[in-house]
């Protein structure tokens, strides 16, 4: 060994590549990329009591059965089996998944639309944002007491308009898919600002050269939305459409509040029967069962989701 | 072909943004050039009708066409920015004009567009889209679809400015070319004023919203008749220096030199000179001397741009040709040739010598 290569050594320590003294170096890296891990651990501990150890609770509940805190069975998978097979399930599973691809073909053209036809300069644009901003800033189980109010036959002014002025038979509390289209609207009323919102801001991005440009080139209104506005809006269109399906596939709070799940099972969402295993009828095994399938399903349809929008269009 | 703005004015939020701009433009390129906020965009706004003008009229041909929306005009726009359309291969976006022309149809688009993109350079990549582009091939193919169809004003409102430099030069010849058998007025306008040099078209130099002056442009640089065309045309900027006239001479910071018209002692006037005259080695007698203050020297490879701080706090810009070494905080002389300052007057105006010689030498 040189002295020269000892002194490039010493100096560069953040040179792995000398081969001089190789043990002394990376135990040099090591040395200084440990304490990194101090400010990650925060966040590692924090995310593993927020979310891993619940987790890994309901893992565990979910391979037993549990009949009091110190009397349980290890029963393998088959809670699994039977959160699939149970048609109670399936039934709530394709009702959910109905319900937000309903709220996904309403809300997310409907938003685009409202973004286009808000102002783009001037007073009017605070108006606008506010306006639309409204029901964004409502709590959900305070949407949910509005329109089970709102929708009542006898005492809400929309229920009641529906009945008495457009003399359309209309009650939420008998009849299901009256059930179905109260939860539906209210979902398209509570969440389509943000399609909106979200849409507002991409369409603010776009500079005016390019509506400029096709106002030169004699292009109509649906030509310079579906060749320049529509493409801009590509981003902020998939977190929109990502966050609705998410949202919506978790639907809990306001059809809770409004309908209960019923009548009979018409607005049970699998998020409402879920809770009523777990909580209601206190089965952890199934429930924990359940919820995970429930998660695994969330996810998978969400990296479906991501991987197509992301990818088409190239 | 002729486009005429008449009097055009333009006011927006409480300023004015053009003023009072006539202007008459034939056939063939005209360069307009200008510093930052000239109104340039402005101007090419309201001759594309995109922007109605507050007051005024715009012709074309003959036929007003002021209050006439884009749409049923004859133009033409390339942008700074690079406008295409995203979601449309190259060819879609330079057929897209022609598509809504009656002029065009079938084989026709089909043989314009791959000629244009000949033109352009850009044939190899006619199925790409945008993003999949480099700045330089988005900007040529902004400008093929703005060539693509004839039309009777063609407007380029910095086309080159957001190019790097490289791509600036190959695509400046290209457009020099080009623009030779454009059809119809082409009005370019740009902040550079080398690239109004290169083009050697005729000028317009707008400053502040108004016309400064029209003309031969190396005439214009080589006689500015005012200050604001002599700080327009020069890049690096002119240096401006504060004299006064006294006795028939111009003092300036301890220095002076003849007039080069009588004026009444006790005027106030500003000195223009551009970099490339001052010199740090005496070249002759008769040159104004001016001790200075090395404060940075910058070498570009060719030329080194001497910055100097002279009395009373003045800085000036020496261009010198070649790699020197300069030691910031050494003291030395700058040298310039009267003849070679412009003198301006208060108001910004050339003072010219009354003889016919005149004073300047070209360059």
């Amino acid at each position: 060994m040189t002295a020269g290569t000892q002194v490039s050594g010493e100096v560069v320590t953040a040179a792995p590549a000398e081969p001089a003294e190789p043990h002394e170096t990376r135990a040099d890296l090591k040395r200084k990329d440990n304490r990194a891990w101090w400010l990650v651990l925060p966040v590692v501990v924090s995310v593993a009591f927020t979310a891993i150890i619940p987790l890994m609770t309901v893992v565990n509940f979910s391979v037993q059965d549990v009949f009091s805190p110190t009397e349980r069975v290890f029963v393998g998978l088959d809670w699994f089996y039977e959160a699939v097979r149970r048609p109670e399930n399936r039934e709530a599973f394709v009702r959910t998944l109905l319900f937000s691809a309903q709220v996904l073909l309403v809300e997310i053209p409907l938003g685009v639309a409202i973004a286009v036809a808000m102002p783009r300069r001037g007073f009017w644009v605070s108006v606008a944002l506010v306006l639309v901003a409204l029901p964004l800033l409502i709590p959900w189980n305070v949407v949910g007491t509005i329109w089970q109010i709102f929708a009542r036959a006898d005492i809400g002014l929309g229920g009641w308009t529906v009945n008495n002025v457009l003399g359309i038979g209309f009650n939420y509390t008998l009849d299901s898919t009256d059930a179905w289209i109260t939860i539906l609207v209210m979902d398209v009323w509570h969440w389509t600002p943000l399609v909106a919102l979200l849409a507002y801001a991409g369409l603010r991005s776009i500079p005016e050269p390019y509506f400029q440009a096709a106002q030169i080139d004699g292009a109509s209104g649906w030509a310079t939305f579906r060749h320049i506005q529509l493409p801009r809006l590509r981003g902020v269109l998939t977190i929109a459409i990502l966050l609705r399906f998410m949202d919506s596939f978790m639907i809990y709070t306001e059809p809770f509040v409004v309908t209960g799940g019923g009548p009979g099972n018409a607005t049970s969402f699998l998020s409402i029967l879920l809770s009523k295993i777990a909580v209601g009828q206190f089965d952890v095994g199934p429930a924990g069962a359940f919820s995970l399938i429930y998660f695994l399903i969330v996810q998978v349809l969400c990296y479906v989701f991501f991987t197509v929008l992301t990818r088409s269009g190239r | 072909m002729t486009l005429i703005l008449d009097g055009v004015s333009v006011r927006q939020r409480g300023e004015t943004w053009l003023d009072d701009i006539t202007l008459e433009l034939s056939n063939g390129l005209t360069t307009v050039v200008g510093p930052m906020t000239a109104g340039k965009t402005t101007l090419m706004r309201v001759a594309a009708g995109l922007l109605p003008p507050d007051s005024g009229r715009v012709t074309v041909n003959g036929k007003d066409v002021t209050g006439i929306s884009v749409r049923k005009r004859s133009v033409a726009f390339v942008y700074q920015q690079f406008i295409n359309y995203p979601s449309l291969t190259v060819y879609e976006n330079i057929a897209s004009p022609l598509r809504l022309d009656p002029r065009f149809r079938g084989d026709g688009i089909d043989r314009r567009v791959r000629e244009v993109a000949e033109l352009m350079g850009i044939a190899g990549l006619l199925d790409r889209r945008p993003a999949e582009l480099s700045g330089g091939q988005q900007q040529r193919t902004a400008i093929a679809r703005a060539l693509a169809r004839p039309v009777d004003v063609l407007l380029l409102d910095e086309p080159l400015a957001n190019l790097d430099f490289k791509l600036r030069e190959q695509l400046r010849a290209d457009l020099k070319a080009m623009f030779a058998d454009a059809p119809g007025v082409v009005l370019y306008s740009t902040a550079d004023p080398n690239e109004a040099l290169t083009f050697a078209a005729p000028t317009v130099v707008l400053g502040e919203g108004r016309v400064q002056h029209t003309g031969d442009v190396a005439e214009m640089y080589d006689h500015p008749p005012t200050l604001a065309v002599a700080a327009t045309l020069s890049d690096p900027p002119l240096n401006l220096l504060p004299g006064v006239v006294r006795d028939g001479r111009i003092e300036c910071l301890g220095t002076s030199f003849p007039a080069p018209r009588a004026q009444a002692t006790g005027h106030d006037v500003m000195l223009g000179i551009r970099p490339h005259q001052v010199r740090i080695d005496r070249d002759g007698p008769g040159a104004l001397e001016l001790p200075a203050e090395i404060r940075l020297a910058e070498v570009t490879g060719s030329a080194t741009f001497l910055h100097l701080l002279l009395k009373g706090g003045r800085h000036l810009v020496a261009h010198l040709p070649g790699t020197r070494p300069f030691t910031p905080g050494e003291s030395t002389v700058a040298y310039v040739d009267p003849a070679h300052i412009f003198v301006f007057d208060e108001a910004g105006g050339r003072l010219l010598s009354t003889s016919a010689a005149e004073v300047d030498l070209h360059g």
